[in-house]
């Protein structure tokens, strides 16, 4: 369902993503792993449509569409999700008013209607209860005030509710207690479905316990650099990064040699 | 002589031709202080660019002009006006003015509670003059600008509402200045008087609105007493034309443990001044100020706020919050005085702006000055642009670029529109601000 095929991505003027490619399948879920400020979260704004990246080459498909072309809103109407690394504070915006006019804009995309008052509410309290959270939260501003946990219980809360086709989940585990982690995680399960793909970037093996990856992948320097499956996830948790990257410097010598 | 020179000497010619005909001339106490109003009239004329309080808005538009009073019976009595102004679903207690002068037969005040008063100025001072000479002018003491001592100098007609002592008014008490009612240049000069006595409670709302776009001038000043443990929240909401000019000017006392709430909301006017003046007098008085303008075009709009903490465990929470959209243009003076026995101070003064157009302005000056050591005083300003980061988490949610620019819009003003009563008018005034925001996206 997403085919990114040479990603070459810049950041004022800096290349961060150097030919990255990555193929999610419907039903898969996969992890991306790699150090701090190898391009995880450039990755995730990229395929959610965030202004200021230059893609210089190479093609993200989604469901058969060039993804590049859409809106961010047209993106999350057809079904694409970003939950946040830093979810950002709405003062004034209360959650609930976001989720509702969120999932009209979503189901009239979709040539569906609004749902009712009753509807939503009851599908509201539903998701409420999946990730454990009191219903207060749902006339609070939008992730002002939360703490960091909150806020991230929060983004998937809103993406239980969304439903989307493909999820890509920004260290959603970071900041998170173990309770909460597990809470998280079933969310996350909840949602997974042959239907839906699922990308998590984590720094983190323990995510991957609860939510079982189908493929792990390293990123370094702007590229995959490694993928594999689950063990790979253990095996960098024993040895952290360090040899991979040096796998990776030796490779891209070899390739300039 | 200067051009300022020349429309006060206009407005004093004026003065002279009508001082034996304005309500109650002959009351010695009256007229005495009407002739030292002129006096000061004279001595200040019209505020100038030198003037620091008026460094920023420039009143040239406005003294380039001769207004002149409406006749004393106007004999404008437009029903559907008065109903079009309405606030839809809200019951009010309602006294109607045109260009200044009462339309009894517009108001609606006749099932009062036992123990308020609700009556034009005008009428008060013809038939019980007495009981406003220890009153009128009294807050607001010397004027400190033209617009204020003119004001005084002529004082024909307003509100004077009065709450016994205990009374809690069911319902808002509405005033509501309609100007523009007899064509181009009208003068309206409203003057109202506010007495909350000792306990009491009620809801007032000031509203101005304009019956058509001629271009007038409103120069309204209201007195506010609020006594020992009474509540007053005033709203005040100015929607004139986009051509009127508005200087409305509110001074207030607080007694003890009394509090004092009230909204400055701008909407209207082609150059608009408040002035707000609150003396906490009294242990534990509090005031609760808050402003919303929402201005697009070429519109100006001042505030200007002053607060005196002259008492121990005095409070004040100040928050105004402006919107400018196209060329309009903003300044906020903020000042807080804490005198040297005002212990245990508590005072909060925010100016938050969010500008929708590269070519909007706006001038913020917040001012602190404290002579009490042991006192909780914060400030803070900040002009900016609409949060990038958050239009795009919006975005990314399916909501398109301009509802979450509106979302945003809406999330930033909900603060202050949510101090607004009763309900109703928060919802009407949500309403008229959608339809001015959604205006403006379409003039871009
Ligand atoms: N707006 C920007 N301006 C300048 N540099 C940027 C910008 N956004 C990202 N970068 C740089 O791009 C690189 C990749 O950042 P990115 O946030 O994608 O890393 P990451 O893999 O998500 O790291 P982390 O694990 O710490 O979250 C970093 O060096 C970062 O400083
Ligand atoms: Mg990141």
């Amino acid at each position: 369902m997403l085919t990114i095929h040479n990603l070459k991505v810049r950041v004022d003027g800096k290349t961060i993503l150097n030919g990255l490619d990555l193929e999610v399948r419907p039903g898969e879920v996969h992890a991306i792993m790699g150090p701090n400020g190898s391009g995880k979260s450039t990755l995730a704004n990229v395929i959610a449509g965030r202004d200021g990246y230059e893609v210089t080459s190479g093609t993200i498909t989604y469901q058969g569409r060039d993804l590049l072309g859409l809106a961010p809103e047209e993106r999350a109407r057809q079904g694409v999700f970003l939950a946040f690394q830093y979810p950002v504070e709405i003062p004034g915006v209360a959650n609930v008013y976001l989720l509702k006019e969120a999932l009209n804009a979503v189901r009239t995309s979709r040539g569906e209607s609004e749902l009712d008052a009753m509807d939503f509410l009851k599908r509201v309290r539903e998701k409420l209860q999946l990730l454990e959270m009191k219903e207060e939260f749902l006339y609070r501003s939008v992730n002002e005030g939360f703490s960091g946990g909150e806020k991230k219980r929060n983004e998937i809360f809103q993406m239980a509710i969304l439903e989307p086709k493909l999820a890509i989940l920004d260290e959603t585990d970071s900041g998170l207690d173990i309770d909460a982690l597990k809470v998280v995680a079933n969310g996350i399960n909840a949602l997974r479905s042959p239907d839906r793909g699922i990308v998590l970037v984590t720094h983190y093996q323990r995510l991957l316990d609860y939510v079982v990856p189908d493929h792990v992948h390293v990123l370094a320097g702007g590229q995959v650099v490694r993928s594999g499956n689950r063990s790979l996830a253990v095996e960098l948790e024993e040895r952290g990064y360090g040899w991979i990257e040096n796998h990776a410097a030796d490779a891209v010598r070899a390739e300039a040699g | 002589m200067s051009r300022s020179a020349a429309a006060t000497e206009a407005y004093l010619a004026a003065h002279q031709a009508l001082a034996s005909m304005l309500p109650a001339a002959g009351t010695p106490w009256l007229d005495h202080r009407r002739s030292s109003a002129r006096d000061q009239f004279r001595e200040l004329g019209f505020p100038t660019l030198r003037d620091e309080q008026w460094k920023y808005t420039n009143v040239r538009s406005i003294i380039r002009q001769a207004f002149t009073l409406p006749p004393a019976e106007s004999g404008w009595m437009d029903k559907g006006q008065v109903d079009a102004a309405a606030v839809p679903g809200m019951d009010t207690y309602r006294l109607v003015f045109a260009d200044g002068i009462l339309v009894p037969q517009l108001s609606r005040c006749d099932d009062l509670p036992k123990g308020v008063t609700v009556t034009g100025l005008a009428d008060m001072l013809r038939t019980d003059p007495g009981r406003l000479e220890g009153e009128l002018g009294e807050l607001l003491g010397e004027p400190t600008h033209g617009f204020n001592a003119m004001n005084s100098a002529f004082v024909c007609d307003g509100a004077f509402v009065e709450i016994g002592p205990g009374v809690v008014v069911d319902r808002p008490i509405e005033l509501l200045f309609i100007s523009a009612t007899g064509g181009e240049g009208r003068l309206a000069l409203p003057r109202n008087l506010v007495l909350l006595r000792a306990g009491s409670q009620a809801t007032l709302h000031e509203r101005y609105v304009s019956a058509s776009p001629a271009r007038c001038l409103t120069s309204a000043v209201s007195e506010v007493l609020i006594e020992d443990d009474a509540k007053l929240h005033l709203e005040r909401l100015q929607e004139e034309s986009e051509r009127s000019f508005h200087i409305g000017g509110l001074f207030a006392e607080v007694g003890r443990n009394a509090c004092f709430t009230t909204n400055a909301v701008t909407l209207g006017g082609a150059l608009v001044r408040n002035d707000l003046v609150v003396n906490l007098n009294e242990e534990g008085a509090e005031a609760r100020l808050n402003g919303l303008y929402v201005v697009g075009g070429r519109q100006h709009v001042d505030n200007h706020t002053q607060v005196f903490h002259n008492s121990p465990r005095t409070t004040s929470h100040e928050r105004y919050k402006g919107i400018l959209n196209g060329h309009a243009r903003a300044v906020f003076r903020g000042h807080i005085r804490v005198q040297p026995d005002a212990q245990q101070t508590d005072a909060v003064q925010n100016n938050h702006n969010l500008l929708l157009s590269p070519d909007a302005e706006v001038d913020t000056m917040p001012q602190l000055e404290i002579y009490a050591d042991d006192v909780k005083c914060a400030h803070g300003a900040s002009v900016g642009q609409l949060d990038k980061d958050a239009i795009f988490y919006l975005r990314s949610r399916g909501v398109a670029e301009a509802e979450a620019r509106h979302m945003l819009t809406r999330g930033f003003m909900a603060d202050v529109l949510d101090e607004l009563e009763p309900l109703p008018l928060r919802q009407y005034l949500q309403h008229r601000i959608d339809r001015l925001m959604s205006a403006a996206r379409e003039a871009t």
